[in-house]
């Protein structure tokens, strides 16, 4: 590699002379998909696992695991108790991750407390996973405003529908962190499609040329709607484009949640230590339509979509934890219970009737409001006390 | 700041010599970063060389590099990572090299920046400064002289300040600074070299200890006046002075309102000058059709139909491109184009 590596700062040399390997060994995917268990659910001998040097991945702790089921199969639950809301009328649109859920889950357990999570609009279930109220999460598809919760609270960006806008505003906030000297590691999630979008090579660039300890995590899932990959891309794979940005690139089998939280928790390490970008690439499937008003039968074969059900990641995860006796009938009836709990919360928060305050349209608008505004609160609020006065 | 970079002393200008419009703009941003460790600016070029307009000049040796430094050239980029920065407790000063430049940023400043406050209900507050020289009238070619203040205008959420003169340009950049809300500032390019005897010391002094009444989103008489009103701003207040010292010349007292901004929209000043003269004339370089111009008279017909003696006239830029160097001249508003719209004000009558 040439000067732009030599620079004694650069993370990417630092991290190439510690793992002794080069940097092109450090940045290229090439070592394929790290998957630590089989869609049957048996654990692979670490020289199967698609590691090498410089990228080990130590099976995370068995607790960890365990835990992290549970928020796979509440995520599953959500997801398909959101999809029955929509068909009830009780939310306007559901953008589900049915099937992705392992790469929802892994995202938001990665991070330590102090860290940022910058969703899209489909990972509802990482958000949640962080902490965030579900009836709050689930306001800006309910149609009551467009977005239900304080970022601050457990440091979630809100989620965003125009693709990859929202990596610039993690590197924005990885970037403040940095200036201030803080150790905050800042993951941003996208999906394939969206690494076509200016903004994905803007914030990658960013990040890398001001090394800042961003996670890039591609949800590779096949679709943007209705268009595959083989349209959006002829890059090998999207993780081969770290390396033009100075950066190193991982693949991960999307569906495996042990392989997902072992290279995703070693992606945030690195990030937060070496104060470096990197970008991860999951492969994975969303099982249902883009939403509810998404017909998939248009673009993909009933074939391809039964050969992912094999992978599926829950049935995967709960073999695994079965077969090494970490999961016993109690602990899954417990599980299934507390899955059960949330969605009956959902179900009743959204069948609750919502108020809204007209008035409110004016309030956040500006932090100090305009004269014309405060003009138009007094007409709209005249509207509304004549229409109390006629009831 | 670093400690690594010696602080060079302040671009110092002694009281009361000519002050130009850049320097003035370029004191605003240093005693900005130097009274609040929130701020940083970034942007194309505005480290080392100090911006292609110098506006930025010294204050990356001043404050370092983690104050003042240069980005990759993506516009999109720079305004998306200040809306990150804005985020996570910063206060960024942004620069779009040029106007027509800007546009790559567009989204993230109509679709993020613009709504972020509201989205999440008031939690998440932009303090983001985005500096858009603008404006023709100085030979630029293609792409370099757009005056796109009417895309930011009609976008809810932004303010949008255009200073005029050089003493606005030290005062409106550090309230823009210092507002919560995210604001579009208009330099208009062809005023960065104008001069005004202004003591930067003093101005500095004035702002920091300013009234705490409403402050922004105010318009001045830039010239009082009794026969008719001519509503303007930015690099188009200077032609309406010269116009206005033309009329008076020939008989013809003109008055002359500089908006400053254009949200918030000071209707009260514009009100009260135009039921005073009865007579208006909208003065603005963008072209015409639904713009910022439009609006103003929109809103004089609804408040003061009554006081109106003729209909509101406008004076604009052509429903064109800018045009090529060697034919600007025709297309900016000039001082007999404004004195032509004046004497189609319906003279005889009487409102």
């Amino acid at each position: 590699m040439s000067q732009t590596v030599e620079n004694a700062e650069n993370p990417i040399l630092r991290a190439c002379r510690s793992f002794g390997i080069t940097p092109e060994q450090y940045m290229l995917p090439a070592r394929g998909e790290i998957r630590m268990v089989d869609p049957g659910g048996r654990l692979r001998p670490p020289e199967e696992q698609g590691t090498g040097p410089g990228h080990e991945y130590p099976l995370p702790p068995r607790d960890v695991l365990l835990s992290a089921y549970e928020k796979l199969v509440v995520g599953r639950r959500v997801n398909d108790q959101n999809s029955a809301l929509v068909r009830q009328g009780r939310m306007a649109v559901y953008p589900s991750s049915h099937g992705q859920e392992a790469c929802q889950v892994a995202a938001a357990l990665c991070l330590a407390e102090g860290d940022w999570l910058f969703p899209t609009y489909r990972d509802t279930v990482a958000v949640m996973t962080r902490g965030v109220d579900p009836l709050q999460v689930m306001s800006i598809f309910r149609g009551e405003w467009h977005g239900g919760y304080d970022p601050y609270e457990r440091r979630v960006g809100i989620q965003a529908t125009p693709l990859t806008t929202q990596l610039l505003h993690a590197v924005g906030v990885a970037h403040a962190a940095k200036l201030r000297g803080e150790d905050t590691v800042v993951l941003a999630m996208c999906g394939d499609g969206a690494t076509s979008e200016g903004d994905f090579h803007e914030a990658l660039n960013f990040a890398a040329v001001f090394k800042l300890p961003v996670v890039f995590f591609v949800q590779n899932n096949g679709y943007a709607i209705s268009v595959p990959l083989s349209q959006q891309s002829a890059a090998p794979t999207l993780a081969h484009k770290a390396v033009g940005y100075g950066m190193a690139g991982e693949r991960v089998d999307g569906n495996d949640l042990v392989a997902l939280l072992a290279t995703l928790g070693r992606a945030v390490d690195l990030a937060r230590t070496e104060s470096e970008p990197l970008l991860v690439e999951a492969h994975t499937y969303r099982m249902q339509a883009h939403t509810n008003a998404d017909d998939a039968t248009r673009y993909r074969d009933d074939a391809e979509v039964q050969e992912w059900i094999a992978k599926d990641p829950v049935t995967r995860m709960r073999a695994w934890l079965r077969g090494e006796g970490l999961l016993d009938d109690a602990a899954e009836a417990r599980i299934a219970a507390a899955a059960e709990d949330v969605a009956a919360a959902l179900r009743d928060g959204m069948n609750a009737e919502v108020s809204v305050d007209p008035l409110e349209l004016f309030r956040h608008v500006y932090v100090e409001r305009t004269p014309q505004l405060a003009e138009q609160e007094q007409l709209l609020a005249a509207e509304l006390a004549r229409e109390e006065t006629d009831q | 700041m670093s400690t690594l970079e010696a602080p060079a002393p302040a671009a110092e200008v002694p009281a009361q010599r000519p002050v130009t419009f850049a320097q003035a703009l370029n004191c605003a941003l240093a005693d900005a970063l130097a009274a609040d460790d929130a701020v940083v600016v970034f942007g194309e070029d505005v480290g080392t060389l100090g911006g292609v307009f110098r506006i930025t000049d010294g204050l990356t040796r001043r404050f370092g590099r983690t104050r003042c430094f240069d980005t990759p050239l993506a516009e999109s980029g720079i305004a998306g990572m200040a809306v990150g920065m804005a985020m996570n407790r910063m206060r960024p000063v942004i620069e779009m090299q040029f106007d027509a430049f800007a546009y790559p940023a567009f989204e993230q400043i109509a679709s993020h920046l613009a709504k972020m406050h509201n989205r999440t209900r008031g939690a998440v507050r932009l303090p983001v400064v985005v500096r858009i020289p603008y404006a023709g009238g100085i030979g630029g070619v293609e792409h370099h002289c757009d005056s796109s203040e009417a895309y930011y205008a009609h976008t809810p959420g932004l303010k949008v300040f255009t200073p005029a003169t050089v003493e606005d340009a030290y005062l409106m950049l550090r309230e823009a600074i210092d507002s919560d809300d995210p604001v579009v500032f208009f330099e208009p390019k062809k005023l960065y070299w104008s001069k005004a005897p202004v003591d930067l010391a003093e101005l500095k002094e004035r702002y920091e200890h300013r009234a705490p009444e409403r402050r922004e989103g105010r318009a001045v008489v830039a010239r009082t006046g009794e026969d008719a009103t001519i509503l303007t701003y930015g690099p188009s207040v200077p032609t309406a002075l010269a116009a206005a010292a033309t009329a008076a010349a020939e008989g013809r007292s003109l008055e002359v309102v500089d908006l400053r901004s254009i949200v918030p929209f000071d209707d009260e000043t514009v009100a009260a000058s135009v039921r005073k003269t009865g007579r208006v004339v909208v003065v603005a370089e963008a072209p015409g059709f639904a713009s910022v111009a439009a609006e103003i008279v929109a809103r004089v017909q609804e408040r003061c139909f009554h006081s109106l003696a003729a209909p509101v006239r406008r004076v604009t830029g052509f429903d064109i491109p800018y045009p090529a160097p060697k034919l600007e001249e025709h297309y900016l508003p000039s001082v007999d184009r404004i004195l032509d719209a004046v004497d189609d004000l319906q003279w005889e009558d009487r409102p």
